[in-house]
């Protein structure tokens, strides 16, 4: 990115507008999903699934993870499957 | 021909708010040494109550205040602040910052030819709010109710429900926590960008290893720790519930809070973070005897890769082991299972660095100077430190075992012939590194014999008190009837902790005494193959004339057909 | 002042500051920052988790919308989504090197974000006047600590974007790469503010 030429630059501006419009009709979509009050368990998922989306477009377009180098994943992999653990092992050992 | 700088820096900019890798590492360990010292005196107190409980403390008792001790007399509360704040200070503000700031931060630019860490002024921010963090736990001896109290794991409710010093603790521990995340970012970019050219990473020293998955942890499993603290400060200051169950009773009254919460989140929280931080206790210091042993056995280190496999799946594991010290909280028998099973396999890689460690002694031309000695009895010492933690971590044993002094036993073997001992070698190899004197061999030894014999009485007896089911974290050890038989234990690991104590004397002596009189060394004292070997001694400001260039791996010694028995990592020819 | 060099005499020599490492492709800044961002993912990890916990193990437990304002946190979302793009825009405009348009989407990026904490000064203000505090029930300690702990952050980062709109703004002249490069470190935290309300939202309000 730090090279990237003035066209290149236009380019990613035009992406970052069609992630904008995404990102605005994902949230319009969330809330209106939850206006439907399904049961607990579909509404987690359909949620969380909302929000994965969403935070996947501000990842990889907004933070450039989409053209970022391995050793940036690794790292993040690593804090990802942590994450998950921590969510995860605490409940299911109640 | 060293450097000077264009505009020479005040002496508060070169020495105190310094941004120089080298000065920050002498901080840390001059800092982390002073906690140990403090921190070993808090559990000298504590052992007289052991051994002679309800007994005026001779000498120095009347100096103490009257909610601490009355005529002599320690009491209760003041026995529970001892014992939470010699686990806090000895863990958070003296083995961590020794280990990892202190000789991190000093060796690990050196052994991998940078001229500093990556973000030197972030480094210097981390010193100095580790110090903050460390003035804060001190102070909080001096609030009119005293320090924290509800042990170095701080528990709710009772860590809820206990006095102001708790909430000092979590505010002290937030600095802490935020000077470790600091470094942390810092070692990892520092490892990864700035290692010279030709260093891959399987020509780091072992040490750099051990730093760099340190690093991880510490990046990695604070921070739910962190999020912990904020929830019991929420809960002792703003009321709420995060870890206060419904319809807790006090003192006979009913607990006026809005109730709901669960006391096994915190335990959940403060050991997803506690576990991998006894990894992090114990990487630098096998780091510190691989590097000792290797320089000071003329040989190879037996099983390099084997090590550094083990090192990097032991920090993944560390971060799924943690429930168990939770085995009595009713988890049930498939979650007790799953963690009984993930801690019996992290004791394999631990088992193969220890193995990879003896076996490189074998056929070595040993020189049996002071550092080697304390980095070859750190071997049987984390050895039974080892072995002890296995009926720890099987269920079945566990019941039995866990809360009791067995586990005291256990985890110090570990930590102080262990770690402590791995530290004691690094400081005496790399004094002439940092300071360009020598230590006193005499005085070494002097400290040496005396610190494992003691050591060993102190925490030996431990596992007889734990087997015959003496609970830790007890005022009044002859409280139980099933206690009073061990008491004659008690009286002798008191006896050794002192005679402990002052066999750290001649060490004291000799650190002092070897700045202003050691005898003078230059670069290479010890004939090393690691780069910091080829800086100067001490080495300047940017460390290296000229930034090296590596060409092998990191313990190329004895190589046959050379004149030399090393060959230092940096020189293209032979040596 | 040589960066790059192998000689000593150089007073800094730190390399890969402004240009990246030739294996690793990234610059010491970026990764530092990244390294900072998992340690965070972390962080409001130990706070989801323990939302988690509360809520599996409570008996009863209030769905968003019947406590919280909706179309309010709905309109802050969307406020904080508008700011992460003015923000990739701040970036993109140096990389363009019009740094005039930096600072107006820097400046807007800032607005943006005050705005967001007012909107949540106005949600916070409404619940205390109705005497709904932290120690009221778990719901409301949960969404106190956790709004609370994420407004810090956006504390944070309006904090440094303003450095870095003024007085920091004054090393484009001298090192106009690393000054982009800060930039986008910036953004980087920024936009992982933004992420974490991505989840905080809909978990808090619509669940």
């Amino acid at each position: 990115m730090e090279h990237a030429s003035h066209e290149e630059i236009k380019r990613h501006v035009k992406i970052y507008i069609a992630v904008f419009v995404a990102l605005a009709a994902l949230t319009v979509i969330t809330v209106a999903v939850s206006y439907l009050h399904l049961p607990l368990g579909q509404a987690v998922l359909v949620a969380l699934a909302i929000a994965s989306l969403k935070a996947s477009l501000v990842a990889l377009f907004f933070m450039h993870l989409i053209s970022e180098k391995q050793i940036i994943f690794s790292v993040l992999s690593l804090a990802f499957i942590f994450f998950v653990v921590l969510l995860a092992l605490p409940v299911v050992s109640s | 021909m060293t450097h000077t700088d264009e505009h020479p820096l005040p002496f508060w900019r070169k020495y105190v708010f310094s941004t120089d890798h080298k000065v920050i590492g002498i901080q840390y360990a001059v800092t982390g040494l002073s906690f140990l010292l403090f921190g070993f005196g808090l559990m000298m107190l504590m052992r007289w109550q052991l051994a002679y409980p309800g007994q005026p403390l001779p000498f120095i008792g009347h100096l103490f205040h009257e909610k601490a001790m009355v005529m002599g007399i320690m009491l209760p509360e003041f026995y529970n602040q001892l014992g939470a704040m010699h686990g806090t200070i000895m863990v958070f503000l003296g083995v961590v910052p020794l280990a990892v700031g202190g000789f991190g931060n000093y060796l690990v630019p050196l052994q991998i030819g940078a001229p500093d860490m990556a973000f030197p002024k972030l480094n210097m921010m981390s010193y100095w709010v580790y110090f903050l963090g460390g003035v804060t736990m001190f102070a909080s001896f001096f609030l009119p109710e005293g320090a924290a109290q509800s042990g170095w794991t701080s528990y709710s409710p009772l860590a809820n429900i206990a006095t102001t010093g708790q909430t000092v603790w979590l505010v002290g521990m937030i600095f802490l926590i935020t000077s470790s995340l600091l470094g942390s970012v810092n070692f990892i970019v520092t490892i990864v960008q700035l290692r010279a050219d030709g260093l891959s990473f399987f020509r780091f020293p072992f040490f750099v290893w051990a730093q760099f998955v340190t690093s991880f942890l510490l990046l990695l499993a604070f921070p739910p720790l962190e999020a912990a603290g904020v929830l019991q400060l929420m809960d002792r200051l703003a009321h709420t519930s995060f870890f206060m169950p419904s319809g807790l009773v006090v003192a006979g009254k009913v607990l006026e809070v809005s109730g709901g919460g669960n006391p096994l989140l915190w335990q959940h929280l403060f050991w997803f973070l506690a576990h991998p931080e006894v990894y992090v206790l114990i990487l630098p210091a096998m780091g510190i005897v691989t590097e000792i042993l290797a320089c000071n056995t003329r040989k190879p280190i037996y099983g390099y890769k084997a090590m550094v496999y083990s090192v990097i799946f032991i920090g993944f594991m560390s971060f799924i082991v943690w429930a168990h010290h939770m085995f009595l909280t009713s988890m049930g028998t498939k979650m007790s299972a799953f963690f009984q099973i993930t801690t019996m396999i992290i004791s394999i890689p631990s088992v193969v660095i220890l193995t990879a460690l003896a076996l490189s002694l074998w056929g070595g031309s040993i020189r049996f100077n002071t550092p080697t000695l304390f980095a070859i009895a750190f071997l049987p010492m984390f050895g039974i430190g080892g072995l002890t933690g296995l009926p720890l971590g099987l269920v079945a044993s566990d019941i039995h075992l866990h809360d009791t002094y067995y586990v005291i036993g256990h985890f110090h073997y570990v930590v102080a012939p262990g770690t402590i001992f791995a530290l004691f070698a690094g400081i005496y190899h790399w004094f002439p590194k940092v300071t360009g004197r020598k230590m006193s061999e005499f005085l070494g030894k002097l400290h040496f014999w005396p610190s494992l014999i003691f050591t060993n009485g102190v925490f030996m007896p431990m596992f007889l008190l734990g087997l015959a089911g003496v609970s830790r974290r007890l005022y009044d050890p002859i409280q139980y009837a099933h206690a009073q038989p061990t008491q004659p234990l008690n009286v002798f690991i008191s006896i050794c902790a002192w005679c402990l104590g002052l066999s750290q004397i001649p060490f004291i002596l000799n650190f002092f005494g070897s700045l202003l009189w050691g005898k003078k060394v230059d670069k290479n004292p010890w004939e090393a193959t690691t780069l910091e070997w080829a800086a100067p001694s001490p080495p300047p400001h940017g460390n290296f004339e000229h930034l090296p260039e590596v060409y092998r791996g990191p313990y190329e010694y004895s190589v046959p057909g050379q004149r030399h028995d090393f060959w230092p990592q940096h020189m293209k020819e032979e040596n | 002042m040589c960066k790059h060099s192998k000689q000593a005499s150089c007073f800094n020599m730190i390399r890969y500051i402004s240009k990246p490492h030739p294996i690793t492709g990234v610059t010491n800044a970026k990764l530092g920052t990244w390294c900072f961002l998992a340690s965070e993912v972390m962080l409001f990890g130990g706070l989801f988790s323990a939302y988690v916990l509360l809520r599996t193990g409570a008996p009863a437990w209030p769905r968003g919308a019947e406590i919280l304002n909706v179309p309010l946190a709905t309109f802050n979302t969307l406020v904080l989504i508008t700011s992460s793009v003015t923000m990739v825009m701040s970036w993109a405009s140096l990389a363009m090197k019009e740094f005039a348009n930096y600072r107006r989407y820097m400046g807007l990026t800032i607005l943006l974000g005050l705005a967001f904490l007012v909107v949540k000064g106005f949600e916070y203000g409404h619940k205390f006047q109705h005497h709904h505090f932290p120690s009221t029930d778990t719901f409301y300690a949960v969404y106190f600590t956790l709004t609370g702990l994420h407004g810090l952050h956006v504390v944070g980062g309006v904090l440094l974007n303003t450095y870095f709109l003024f007085p920091g703004s004054a090393l484009w002249k001298t090192e106009p790469e690393q000054f982009a490069g800060r930039i986008e470190c910036a953004g980087l935290y920024w936009h992982f503010v933004d992420l974490v309300w991505i989840f905080l939202f809909p978990v808090l309000y619509l669940l």
